[in-house]
């Protein structure tokens, strides 16, 4: 199969425009006939359900959560970037595609991104004719700021809490819509499958989770907006409930899936404490806008500091190394994630980890205390002090805090056209649950831009396109590929119902997380990568001959749902591995250790490997097949980042 | 620390539901009160007994999923979500009685879990700007006084938990639904809609069958997001002022 | 349904009412403290008797008081009306409560509070109201004037210890409720204000203690001075 990307013909700047003239209609009377699925109530599909419903579409909303406004965009914290440039700073639509695309490190696809940029000033209109209330200065006017070491002033914000209120924004869009009755709520319901008729996706079987109730529902269209996949890593800085299952089971349906291993690792994360630790809390990162990162210059310092001989505060000047101010003099503790994150766990693989697991460096603010005094550092980070010492204890105005990296975006995900549809016929996929625009490494606050413009801005344009192509007819849910469908879902619950194995789900979740950590991580080899798939395989192996599934699926089973998730986690890990494994380079969030510049910077091979790998599902047990979309790079340069 | 864990037990909505007590031990400090819980169903699951069912999703303290009336109080003893509470909070021996929120609109479904979707209609009443997607003005076209903005961000900032008619004596629901009111009310984009929003999501929050209030105060003591009771005021002033000069008869 | 019985029928609207009639009645208070505390003028009563005489026929305060009744009235049927849909709002308790961490006493006891104020009032009534109404009053004359001597009425009650004692707790229990009803009135009806509302809540705390305080003396004094 050619994977077509339907990038419009014509000069960059133009590509959105000339596309969203050519695209089909769908007549304002007609559109009433069409009726629409949208999996995930997050930023993408919340934006998406909304507008299609204010289109005159009929849309039905599904979520697992009890209410679609706590889908986890709601704790993206730092702010969403849109190239309004009202700062008056050289911002521009082409600023933040070149930004993006080079953060991320050219593996993104230019039409993709010029179109991001360029909807990225609608979003912000948007969301402040809906009310949300933005940072504002003195004048009345919206404030900026910089964010993820950007050059330009172009983050918008709302206190830390910007995805809670773009997300509360969407869901009002949203809410409104219900009252209106175009769209129907599912909520507490899970998708289990995509329904195929006639080579097209025709509906989806879902599960009730307070139920148990196996249902069909048909639609000319469906939208998965279901998020990333990081909690393959069991611990992450998702939500507990974030899965991968209706991607996942779309792929095995025949949607191809893009770019598996880039995975984004943020540095600045509260560290994991013990066995105990069920999730990771990510803290801005803009803290590293006066925090300084340090460990002990020496192991045998680092030592005494674990053993609890020493605290911080006792280590002098010269014994503590600044490794990030060392290493990248003009950037400094402002470089890119990625780096931030590789260098932290070099420097903890030395043995000068800080905390009792060896796993963590310090973040320290005793020198911009002294500089700015306590009441301007309290002003602009108070609310994550608060909560650093609500989790940790410790009160970061007086001992440095700890960070640590953890898993927190997936870049990869269901490949889509320019149309954001996958290999499916009407498969839709936004937000993170797609690959598109970030490519292998994404900057920040550019998840909630991402979510945003592909619900509010494209979805709504690109679906008629295709509904324009086909017939309004409906297709009863008595249909035999419903059927059949609802039955596969109910025989593999029941499978998993009927192991009455040893372990408990738990168990197979965190063994998997630990090996996608160890060797799918930050830092990945050929060797360890070889070593995780066997793991992978056999750990799949023990789970459908040993997992322990309790009660029954006629109720509010908790351990029913983890299952199915992780048994999907489990073949997604394997297919991580897979990719991380052909992919001989490093970029971005991808780094092998083999593919290194002297310096040890990730050493891209844009010869071979300036593609989109969109792997193929051929069957239980059988490789995956890879496919390549070429990226074509017209209007940037292909570079090698540098932060020294 | 070894702890005793007086749990509400119910199997679902139609059952009576009762307590039972379990006993777990070495919990660490360090662990938040939900990896406690998760604790104790890993236990509950190696003994092949149903794990204790309980809402929690971001554990970072801002979906509003988590729950639980913790030894009299919601969330606990700290002013904080269940998810941010952590076992330093406790100490070796204690007994803890945990039950499910308790109000006719929050029907429990299973053991600590409640159906808070009287809440998603509230905000289906009214608590919207009513624009369509597109066909916006500029975002810089009105300004909006930082302190008015300052304001209306202090009352979106509610996470829809329900802690505040757990804590309420008449499971009242007027924190929660004054603090949308009052973020629209204050925003030049929410005047349009100002006495008909204020209206229809003060009939929905009554027909859901929530408690009137009383002016206690609990609610805004326990809002793990220090939602202030000025916007239950500001909805009372926007009611009244609605109902005696809208033209909805 | 008309809009007047739909806003009357809200939780709103409800206690909108209740914060009306409380603070009218909070109004009566004062003036009513102001005649009576004329029985301490060391005058045997004259005083009061005379102010008990224009109370009674003057035609404004008559149509006053048929309001105050009213409003007591419907100060009771509302808070019965909402005490009850409060208490059908959490079908089932707590097992463990801790309210009185985040909530003072008062705030959520005004139901009890004001039952008791309710049955002094009644008695309360019945001994003066009542007596001085439709029972047999005896006279006194004033520089030739017939007056009802209401003032040995009231200084007859209130020789008796227990009638003082009774008395002396009521206005405790009012002191509770107002510490309570001042401020939340004004809440109620969407006065909060940063400049203002902490000087409510202070004139509402003095007020609470002040009037029932002044209310209970006239009883204690009487009973000494007999």
């Amino acid at each position: 199969m050619i994977l077509d990307s339907k990038i419009p013909e014509g000069p960059l700047a133009d590509k959105w425009t000339k596309h969203k003239f050519n695209v089909k209609l769908v007549n304002p009377a007609n559109k009433r006939k069409y009726d629409v699925i949208v999996v995930g109530t997050g930023l993408a599909g919340a934006s998406a359900a909304a507008s299609l419903a204010e289109l005159g579409y009929n849309v039905k909303a599904f979520c697992f959560q009890d209410s679609p406004r706590r889908a986890h965009s709601i704790a993206a914290q730092g702010g969403i970037n849109a190239a309004k440039n009202y700062q008056n700073d050289g911002d521009s639509v082409y600023r933040l595609f070149y930004d993006t695309i080079k953060g991320g490190d050219y593996r993104a696809r230019e039409g993709n991104v010029y179109r991001l940029a360029e909807v990225s000033v609608n979003i912000i209109d948007q969301c402040v004719a809906q009310g949300v209330p933005f940072a504002r200065e003195y004048g009345g006017l919206l404030a900026n700021r910089s964010f993820g070491g950007a050059q330009v002033s172009r983050t918008f914000y709302a206190k830390g809490q910007t995805g809670q209120q773009l997300l509360l924004g969407a869901y009002s869009a949203l809410s409104r819509q219900v009252a209106n009755g175009k769209v129907k709520l599912y909520p507490r319901t899970e998708m289990m499958d995509v329904v195929m008729i006639d080579g097209k996706a025709r509906g989806i079987v879902t599960r009730n989770l307070i139920t148990g109730a196996i249902e069909s529902h048909s639609a000319h269209a469906v939208l998965l907006c279901t998020g990333g996949y990081g909690n393959v890593f069991f611990l992450s800085t998702n939500a507990m409930g974030s899965n991968v299952t209706a991607a996942w089971r779309a792929h095995k349906k025949g949607a191809f899936f893009s770019n598996p291993s880039f995975t984004q690792i943020h540095p600045t994360c509260i560290p994991v404490s013990g066995d105990h630790q069920s999730k990771l809390t990510l803290m801005s990162e803009s803290l590293r806008n006066d925090g300084r990162v340090w460990v002990p210059a020496t192991v045998e310092t680092a030592e005494k500091l674990r053993k609890g001989q020493i605290t911080a505060n006792d280590i002098k000047e010269e014994d503590r190394d600044y490794y990030l101010e060392r290493k990248y003099p003009s950037f400094g503790n402002l470089v890119p994630r990625d780096v931030a994150s590789r260098n932290a766990k070099y420097v903890c693989d030395e043995g000068r980890g800080v905390n009792e697991t060896g796993e963590a460096v310090f973040l320290d603010f005793r020198d911009a205390i002294k500089r700015d005094g306590r009441n301007v550092i309290e002003a602009k980070y108070g609310n994550l002090f608060d909560m650093y010492m609500q989790i940790t204890g410790d009160n970061p105005y007086e001992v440095p805090m700890m960070i640590y990296p953890a898993v927190h975006y997936t870049m990869g995900g269901l490949w889509v056209d320019y149309n954001l549809m996958t290999t499916i016929p009407g498969l839709y996929a936004l937000g993170e649950a797609n690959f598109s625009d970030h490519g292998a490494n994404r900057l920040g606050a550019s998840a909630l831009m991402q979510g945003l413009a592909d619900g509010y801005f494209v979805i709504p344009y690109t679906i008629g396109d295709y509904l324009a192509s086909n017939s309004a007819d409906r297709i009863p849910v008595d249909h035999p590929e419903f059927k059949k469908a609802e039955k596969e879902v109910s025989d593999r619950l029941q499978k998993l119902l009927s192991i009455k194995g040893e372990k408990t789900v738990d168990y197979f979740h965190k063994k998997l997380g630990k090996i996608m950590w160890d060797y799918c991580g930050m830092a990945r080899t050929e060797e360890g990568l070889t070593k995780a798939k066997a793991m992978i395989k056999e750990l799949k192996k023990e789970f459908w001959t040993n997992v322990n599934v309790l009660g029954s699926n006629e109720e509010l089973n908790l351990s029913l749902e983890k299952a199915n998730r992780v048994s999907d986690f489990l073949e997604l890990g394997e297919l991580m591995v897979d990719d991380a494994l052909h992919r001989n380079e490093s970029c971005g969030g991808h780094f092998r250790e083999e593919y290194q510049t002297p310096e040890g910077e990730a050493l891209r091979d844009d010869e071979n490997f300036a593609y989109v790998a969109a792997w193929k599902y051929l069957g239980e047990g059988q490789e995956e097949e890879l496919h390549k979309e070429p990226l074509v790079f017209e209007n940037v340069k292909l570079t090698q980042r540098s932060y020294k | 620390m070894n702890l005793t864990l007086k749990i509400w037990r119910q199997k679902n909505n139609a059952d009576k539901g009762d307590f039972k007590e379990y006993k777990i031990s070495d919990i660490s400090k360090d662990m938040s009160f939900l990896e406690m819980l998760d604790v104790l169903n890993e236990n509950l699951s190696e003994k092949g007994e149903d794990p204790v069912h309980f809402d929690h999703d971001c554990r970072e303290g801002i979906c509003g999923m988590c729950s639980l009336y913790i030894d009299g109080k919601p969330h606990g003893p700290q002013q904080t979500t269940t998810c941010q509470l952590h076992m330093r909070s406790f100490s070796d021996g204690d007994v803890i009685t945990i039950e499910p929120w308790r109000a006719k609109p929050f029907p429990v479904m299973k053991d600590l879990v409640v159906d808070r979707s009287a809440f998603d209609r509230i905000i289906q009443a009214g608590g919207y700007v009513s624009v369509n997607t597109g066909g916006v003005p500029d975002a810089n076209e009105i300004p909006i006084p930082k302190s008015i903005a300052d304001l209306a961000m202090d009352a979106a900032q509610c996470i829809g938990c329900g802690a505040c008619v757990a804590a309420c004596k008449n499971a009242s629901a007027m924190l929660f639904t004054s603090a949308k009111v009052s973020q629209l009310a204050l925003l030049p984009q929410g005047q349009v809609e100002r006495k008909i929003r204020a209206e229809k999501m003060v009939a929905q929050m009554d027909a859901e069958g929530f408690g009137a209030c009383t002016n206690t105060g609990a609610c805004e003591a326990e809002c793990p997001k220090g939602i202030s009771i000025t916007n239950i005021a500001r909805m009372n002033r926007e009611y009244f002022s609605a109902v005696v000069s809208s033209d909805t008869l | 349904m008309s809009w007047v019985s739909k806003t009357l029928s809200s939780t709103l609207g409800q206690k909108l009412l209740m914060a009306l009639t409380g603070l009218f009645l909070i109004l009566f208070l004062v003036v009513h403290l102001a005649g009576n505390l004329q029985l301490l003028f060391p005058d045997g009563g004259e005083s009061f008797n005379k102010y008990a005489a224009t109370m009674a026929s003057n035609p404004f305060i008559r149509v006053v008081s048929i309001g105050n009744f009213a409003f007591i009235l419907l100060h009771v049927i509302y808070s019965i009306i909402l005490t009850r849909r409060n208490k059908q709002s959490r079908p089932v308790a707590y097992a463990v409560s801790k309210a009185s961490t985040n909530s003072v006493w008062a705030s959520r006891n005004m139901g009890i509070l004001g039952t008791i104020i309710l049955i002094f009032l009644i008695v309360h009534l019945k001994g003066f109201y009542y007596e001085i109404k439709f029972g047999s009053v005896p006279m006194t004359s004033y520089e030739g004037v017939e007056f009802k001597d209401v003032y040995a009425i009231v200084a007859n009650a209130y020789g008796n210890i227990l009638y003082v004692a009774f008395y002396v707790l009521s206005m405790g229990f009012l002191a509770f409720h107002l510490s309570h009803g001042f401020a939340s009135a004004f809440q109620t009806l969407g006065l909060n204000h940063v400049k203002y509302s902490p000087l409510i809540k202070k004139v509402g705390l003095g007020f609470s203690i002040l009037i029932p305080a002044l209310f209970a003396l006239i009883p204690l004094v009487m009973f000494f001075q007999n």
